[in-house]
């Protein structure tokens, strides 16, 4: 029974993966479209941008990993 | 189950030789890692920190410094390469005008020529239209004289032939009052 | 259901997407034991042979106008420095070998882990809070040792009012110390989580009727995996420059 609560734990954590890909297109389409408003500041900001998806994806994978922490761990 | 090799070897792998767990989260292996990893990054940095950033450092000094030198070379050539172009252009200009010069010339000579060799042709002309004039004139006369010369002689005939007498005289003093008339 | 492993084997679906990343021996069948030579210390020591080979044997022939292999370590060369320069500030290039060091191995070990059948040693969080607490300390300890105790002006945000300026060093603070963490498992994460489902995927295989599609879902994860394994190295490396400058400048 236990192990069952936590496979359904582990699903419901997994929805942190779908939030993350929503940050992640957020940041992602923004830039693009700022991008595409003033192209030549766009360059000078990919970094940024790949920062901005790094501490957005970095929580989705938290989420994945108390996923796994559950599946696996428990 | 107990025949599988890997019953004894770790905490973290089931008899199947299948993960216990989340093998990053397994105690005793962390420790073999560390150990390695450390080893791998201390052998990487002194690799890339003794042999290959300062080689390559060195390739792009050389050729930043390469590339210098060619532009600066460029520069020279392009300089020169503009200074022969203006020569040319001003040799062309140079050119152009003295064209246009000879061709003025020319022109004007042609011109001279021209004038004269028509005044000429007209002088000519006239020469031979007053000739031409003459000779009608006196080719006129002469028709003039002959047909008062007939005239006389007809009418001399014609009085014969009327059965008259006519006396020479009379005859070209009626014809002449006629032809005068 | 912890680790009672071979569960639904009767549909003819297994799945072990964690049995990827077991640490083994190479010789023999012993305990691991902290020098034991394993799989880790294979693909650890591919990762160096292929570290050395783009950046030093690559290079040899030094030439003014670079070969396809001088170009590759030369690419990196420039890639790397810009972005220490750019990121970090003009007075980080005296950390730009440490950063060097950080990019290569955790590229090429990223990429030697999308080998069919090898060993991602960037999977394990043992060998990313390594990479995480070394730049974790050397951060600190340059910045202490760069500013003293003006360093401490990082956590303090003085263009805050007075009244939040507490409650913000707080956070700052926590924030500073969850870094590391969140550095090493963001690389380990995802990693891990592109090798697991790839691995998901694969288990579908055996069912003949979605095979196909289960085959084509791999090779898209594997170009995902590309993407990632290059990306997760980048943004490993620019936060390693952004912590640096924090270092080096603290003052908000």
């Amino acid at each position: 029974m236990e192990g069952q609560l936590a496979h359904i734990g582990a699903g419901l954590a997994a929805i942190g993966s779908g939030a993350a890909a929503i940050g992640v297109g957020n940041v992602a389409g923004n830039y693009l479209a700022g991008a595409l408003r003033n192209p030549s500041a766009a360059a000078s900001q990919t970094a940024t941008l790949f920062i901005g998806i790094a501490f957005a994806e970095a929580l989705g994978i938290f989420s994945f990993l108390v996923a796994l922490l559950l599946m696996f761990a428990v | 189950m107990a025949t599988n090799t890997h019953e004894t070897v770790s905490a973290c792998v089931n008899d199947h030789g299948s993960a216990i767990g989340m093998p990053q989260l397994c105690n005793e292996w962390m420790g073999n890692q560390i150990f390695w990893l450390v080893i791998t990054l201390i052998v990487i940095f002194f690799v890339l920190s003794r042999v290959a950033l300062p080689r390559i450092a060195a390739v792009l000094a050389e050729r930043q410094g390469t590339i210098t030198n060619d532009i600066a070379a460029a520069e020279d050539l392009k300089a020169k390469a503009a200074a022969a172009e203006d020569a040319y252009n001003q040799a062309l200009i140079d050119a152009r005008a003295e064209a246009a010069r000879i061709v003025e010339a020319t022109k004007a000579e042609i011109k001279a020529d021209l004038d004269a060799a028509m005044a000429k042709a007209d002088a000519q002309i006239a020469e031979k239209a007053k000739a031409g004039e003459k000779t009608i004139a006196e080719i006129r006369a002469n028709a003039m004289a002959s047909v008062e010369e007939i005239a006389k002689a007809t009418a001399s005939e014609i009085v014969d032939a009327l059965g008259g007498k006519a006396d020479a005289k009379s005859v070209n003093s009626a014809v002449d009052a006629q032809l005068k008339g | 259901m912890a680790g009672t492993a071979p569960s639904s084997e009767d549909a003819g679906l297994v799945f072990h997407p964690m049995d990827q990343f077991i640490v083994k021996p190479l010789f023999g069948d012993g305990p691991v034991q902290w020098y034991t030579v394993t799989n880790v210390t294979l693909w650890l020591i591919l990762a160096i042979v292929v570290v050395t080979a783009i950046m030093v044997f690559g290079t040899r022939g030094r030439a003014v106008v670079p070969s396809r292999s001088q170009s590759i370590g030369e690419l990196a060369y420039g890639f790397v420095y810009k972005m220490v320069e750019d990121v970090a500030g003009k007075d980080a290039v005296g950390f730009f070998p440490y950063i060097m060091t950080l990019f290569m191995f955790i590229v090429s070990a990223n990429f030697l882990g999308l080998l069919p059948m090898s060993f991602t040693t960037t999977s394990h969080f043992a060998v990313t809070v390594v990479l995480a607490m070394a730049v974790f300390l050397t951060v600190t300890i340059v910045g202490f040792v760069k500013n003293g105790a003006g360093f401490l002006g990082l956590f303090w945000v003085s263009s805050a009012p007075a009244a939040l300026r507490p409650i913000l060093a707080i956070i700052e603070l926590i924030s500073y110390f969850v870094r590391p963490v969140s550095h090493s498992i963001r690389l380990a994460g995802n990693v891990m989580a592109g090798h697991a489902v790839i691995k998901v995927f694969a288990g579908f295989a055996a069912v003949a009727v979605i095979s196909p599609v289960s085959v084509v879902a791999i090779s898209a994860m594997y170009g995902l995996e590309i993407l990632v394994a290059f990306i997760q190295a980048y943004v490993f490396t620019i936060l390693t420059c952004v912590y640096l400058k924090d270092a080096l400048h603290p003052s908000h």
